[in-house]
């Protein structure tokens, strides 16, 4: 049996220590020792992208990395996104007004996920959406309500740097 | 869905990979994105006892200007390749074929090296370096090899990089203007592997006559493969009057795919040969265009 290792990384904005051995995955150090149960499992072999989280501002599968890897990095998860208690992110606003989810279990990624696409990408046509989303799978929404939510957040995101 | 377990070290130097790799040999992998090796891990089809990251080895990432070409570092992340400005204007053939690995969050963690390492019959970045022929080095506690990309693919997942070496860099050369590039597969679903796919470079002298020609293909063998019959009969043709489409049928003789659950034999072979006539194509007009321009 390996032995533990101290593990320390930023969470959300809140220093997260926990041990693990090297094998434990990101995605099970951040539900099970950071408490992010938005950090879906859905695969767990880099397919589905329900456990997308961005580490250090960069959208990463938390499943085929190595909690140990990540020691020292700055990790977002979808329980970090919104701004404050009261307010949703555009992302989440726009999934819930877009019906973007059924079953909501592939959410929390395609949030991180599209969160990320639109950072770099702000004004995408629908081609590029579908291509930027391509990386999550959904398995209720036939991506129609997903497509419409990034539209919209796209919008919502570009005229609130604009104000 | 849990690896086995294994010491994980993390060292800051190549010359401490190295000798990592000599002391546990076979029992120690190297993992650089980990994009194809944790699922592996996963899924428990391999397991180590010692993990070798290379996350923290500064030395092995980033792009350099080599010669004219480029030399890009192992570790260089697959989406640092596709922003690469330099990448993209002296080795258009990997700047075009980068945004067909995976996904951004893939490519966000997938690194050159580790692709061309871990040799993929049907992932892109082989089929690219075979089609450029570029160059691997390699490194051990005995110093540093290098190896060109026709010498370096053995077979399925197998390369020249022996247990206790590492593949610290890739080289590629500019090629001479004018020349067209050109890289597409046919994949099922966005990011899946490709079935077959086609990576083409032309180019050119003065008078429009093909003098160089380079067709990687992927997907349609046990490694990555040049399609060497299309390619002798493009030399000598004028790039304007090559009939793409029936010299790219030529490629099912170079192809020797497998049939499996995603496509048959026949499939691969006719899909692979007339995706090779249509990237060819689109190189030839690119290099028709590039000849007008100069």
């Amino acid at each position: 049996m390996a032995d533990q290792i101290p593990l320390s990384m930023t969470v959300n904005g809140r220093t997260r220590r926990g041990l693990g051995e090297p094998r434990l995955t990101l995605a099970d150090f951040l539900r099970e020792q950071a408490l992010c149960t938005g950090v879906h499992l859905g695969c767990e072999h880099g397919v589905c992208g329900s456990c997308t989280v961005m580490m250090d501002g960069q959208a990463v599968r938390s499943c085929l990395l190595f909690a140990v890897q990540a020691d020292g990095a700055d990790i977002t998860t979808v329980e970090g996104l919104a701004p404050d208690e009261e307010t949703l992110h555009p992302v989440q606003e726009a999934f819930r007004d877009c019906h973007g989810l059924q079953c909501g279990f592939c959410t929390p990624g395609f949030v991180i996920s599209v969160a990320a696409f639109l950072e770099a990408n702000p004004d995408p046509s629908d081609e590029e959406i579908r291509h930027g989303i391509s990386g999550n799978l959904c398995r209720c929404t036939g991506y129609q309500g997903i497509v419409a939510a990034t539209r919209q957040a796209a919008a919502v995101m570009k005229g609130n740097e604009q104000s | 869905m849990k690896p086995a377990p294994f010491e994980y070290h993390a060292p800051e130097t190549v010359a401490d990979v190295v000798g990592l790799l000599a002391e546990h040999g076979d029992d120690a992998k190297p993992l650089a994105g980990g994009q194809s090796l944790v699922p592996l891990l996963a899924m428990r089809l391999t397991r180590f006892e010692h993990i070798v990251d290379l996350n923290r080895v500064d030395e092995l990432f980033g792009v350099s200007a080599d010669n004219g070409g480029v030399r890009t570092g192992a570790m260089t992340r697959q989406a640092a390749v596709e922003t690469d400005a330099a990448v993209a204007d002296r080795v258009p053939l990997l700047h075009l074929a980068t945004p067909h690995i995976g996904h951004f969050q893939i490519r966000n963690r997938g690194t050159i090296g580790g692709s061309i390492a871990h040799a993929d019959p049907a992932s892109e970045y082989p089929a690219v370096m075979l089609a450029l022929d570029g160059v691997a080095e390699i490194a051990s506690t005995s110093g540093t090899r290098e190896v060109p990309a026709a010498e370096f693919f053995e077979s399925t997942f197998m390369t020249a990089v022996a247990p206790d070496e590492l593949l610290v860099a890739l080289r590629f050369s500019a090629w001479d203007q004018p020349a067209g590039f050109a890289f597409d597969e046919i994949a099922r679903r966005s990011g899946d592997f490709a079935l077959a796919g086609a990576a083409v470079g032309i180019g050119t002298d003065a008078d429009g006559r093909i003098n160089r020609a380079a067709v990687g293909m992927l997907g349609v063998g046990p490694i990555p493969l040049r399609a060497s019959s299309v390619e002798a009969a493009l030399l000598g043709l004028a790039a304007s009057e090559a009939d793409p489409a029936e010299i790219g049928r030529l490629a099912a003789d170079d192809m020797d795919p497998i049939g499996d659950v995603h496509a048959s034999v026949d499939y691969r072979l006719q899909a692979g040969s007339t995706l090779v006539g249509r990237v060819l194509a689109e190189a030839l007009a690119q290099v028709s265009t590039e000849a007008g321009n100069g």
